[in-house]
């Protein structure tokens, strides 16, 4: 019993010392040449405007669901007039951040660390070497940086549509006029829940995108090991995202409020 | 018009590693993954123009001794000096430059999926040398007319057989005009006739543009073939036609057991150490 439990600390500890150092090389990769910025545009492409479909999906179907549920809860109180603002404050704080988080961990941390185990099992990192790339600097800093930028932007995509999906619902089903719950909306934000759903998805972004790159970069066992570090990458990205976005949460109402 | 050409060097240098200078050095390298121990104390020396032939067991530490030249492993003990240089305490970094004059070609071609024959061939002149582009291209065409592939540059690499994917490989490796050219197992899987195309692209940048060679495999029938032949250019064909005298000793090979340094020599010395050796008669047969 001793001994898998000691091997797995082994492994658990050397996967982190890895990630660190991953994440060392990307600070200097960011800072010092060469710069691969066909490969920036490239990535900013694949991750933001590839992810805006789901991401207009969910932020959508969730501002209508939010919408409906409140609207049978404050009938309760005979605040129906009320639900825009629990809309606006429910998904610019934490759903639109959070779903969005999770919808690019699904697609893209997943595809990421498909592309880039693929790679390794097939000795294409390996040949990047040889000819003298740097992978981190071609395959990672790229990726790393168009989920810093495009996190953020799909962030307050699906916060908008969200809204939009709520004035749906609200318009149209709970017979609230528009007016009415965009004036709502409105007061139920305050400056400091936008900078929390404009900050919380840097952080998302960034540990989605890492966490991709370095369950990638670490696949061996063919494409047995591309399926697992897949789902790793999916299952690690995900809970990182509930998991930062508390962190962040915490310390910005301790900044903030 | 050759199709290599020299990479400045210092003078002095250039002189140490002229034809029949030690190109590559290995002195007492030793390696272990965990408890398992791949290379034992082992020493060799390529030198310039030569070709060293490595054979041996699934196992045996083959792969592994081109990946310490290219610096993708580090030795636990010795030391490595690539055209002149000690490498096996270099960071990447470091070690970008010293790759900058070697090729390989990995087993299975280790060819980027997404790129066309094209960017894959150009892959190091566009991305790391910033060539011109026109430059570039004209080179790509080059290497490609020089391994007959220059009707497929717009393919993707799921576009191509198994032997063309090799070959293509072995042009991105000499795209960039290496010195040394790295082969893992370059006809394994490949048909005979296919296989002799390759050994014969081998021998042409081997007798023809004095590229050092360092060639890992498990087909004897290609490793002798090599080793036996030369190119030789006449007129504007190329023919190939067996050695003799000294040409003989330019590739030799190095037989690899548990690790260690089984045998090394050239052809006919392999054949004279069968009968004395039962495993390299096992091997052989």
């Amino acid at each position: 019993m001793a001994i898998p439990l000691e091997n797995w600390l082994k492994a658990a500890l050397l996967e982190v010392q890895e990630y660190v150092r991953m994440l060392g090389k990307v600070g200097r990769g960011c800072v010092t040449r060469p710069f691969y910025i066909r490969d920036v545009i490239e990535q900013f492409d694949a991750i933001g405007i590839g992810s805006l479909t789901v991401v207009l999906l969910t932020g959508l179907f969730t501002g209508m669901v939010l919408a409906l549920q409140m609207g049978i809860t404050l009938d309760v109180f005979g605040a129906r007039s009320m639900v825009g603002r629990l809309v606006s404050a429910s998904i610019v704080k934490e759903l639109g951040p959070v779903l969005t988080g999770l919808m690019v961990a699904g697609r893209v941390g997943s595809g990421i660390a498909a592309e880039l185990g693929s790679m390794m099992v097939t000795d294409q990192i390996a040949a990047l070497r040889a000819l003298g790339t740097d992978p981190i600097r071609k395959l990672v800093v790229p990726r790393i940086l168009a989920g810093l930028v495009m996190v953020p932007i799909l962030t307050v995509v699906a916060s908008g549509i969200g809204m939009v999906g709520g004035w749906m619902v609200t318009v149209g089903l709970l017979r609230v006029a528009s007016s009415v719950y965009w004036n709502s909306v409105v007061q139920g934000l305050f400056i400091q829940d936008v900078w929390m759903g404009l900050i919380k998805p840097f952080f998302l972004g960034f540990a989605i995108v890492s966490i991709g790159c370095h369950v990638g970069l670490r696949t061996s066992g063919g494409t047995q090991g591309v399926g697992r570090a897949t789902t790793n990458a999916v299952v690690a990205s995900s809970v990182a995202v509930i998991a930062v976005d508390y962190l962040v949460t915490q310390v910005l109402i301790l900044l903030m409020y | 018009m050759a199709i290599l050409e020299s990479r400045t060097r210092p003078p002095l240098l250039d002189e140490a590693l002229a034809h029949g200078g030690p190109i590559i050095v290995f002195d007492d390298v030793h390696l272990a993954f965990d408890d398992k121990v791949i290379l034992r104390n082992v020493s060799f020396t390529l030198q310039t123009g030569h070709t060293k032939i490595f054979l041996g067991a699934s196992g045996a530490g083959k792969s592994t001794i081109l990946r310490l030249i290219l610096g993708l492993l580090k030795p636990d003990a010795g030391q490595i000096f690539v055209n002149g240089e000690q490498i096996d305490a270099m960071s990447e970094d470091e070690l970008m430059a010293v790759r900058g004059d070697l090729g390989m070609v990995f087993q299975e071609g280790a060819l980027f999926d997404s790129l066309t024959v094209r960017e894959n061939v150009g892959y190091k002149l566009y991305e790391e040398m910033n060539w011109p582009m026109d430059k570039a291209d004209a080179r790509v065409k080059e290497v490609l007319g020089f391994i007959g592939l220059a009707e497929f540059i717009e393919r993707k690499p799921s576009e191509l057989s198994g032997g063309q994917r090799r070959r293509v490989a072995i042009a991105r490796a000499m795209a960039a005009k290496p010195r040394i050219l790295l082969y893992d197992e370059p006809t394994t899987g490949l048909d005979p006739i296919t296989a002799i195309t390759v050994d014969e692209e081998i021998m042409k940048l081997r007798d023809l543009e004095e590229v050092s060679s360092i060639l890992v495999t498990h087909q004897l029938r290609d490793a002798f073939f090599v080793a036996e032949h030369m190119a030789v250019r006449r007129g504007s064909d190329i023919a190939f036609e067996k050695v003799s005298g000294d040409k003989a000793d330019e590739a030799e090979f190095i037989m690899l057991r548990d690790g260690k340094v089984a045998f090394e020599g050239n052809a006919g010395e392999l054949r004279a150490a069968t009968k004395t050796d039962p495993y390299l008669e096992a091997f052989l047969s």
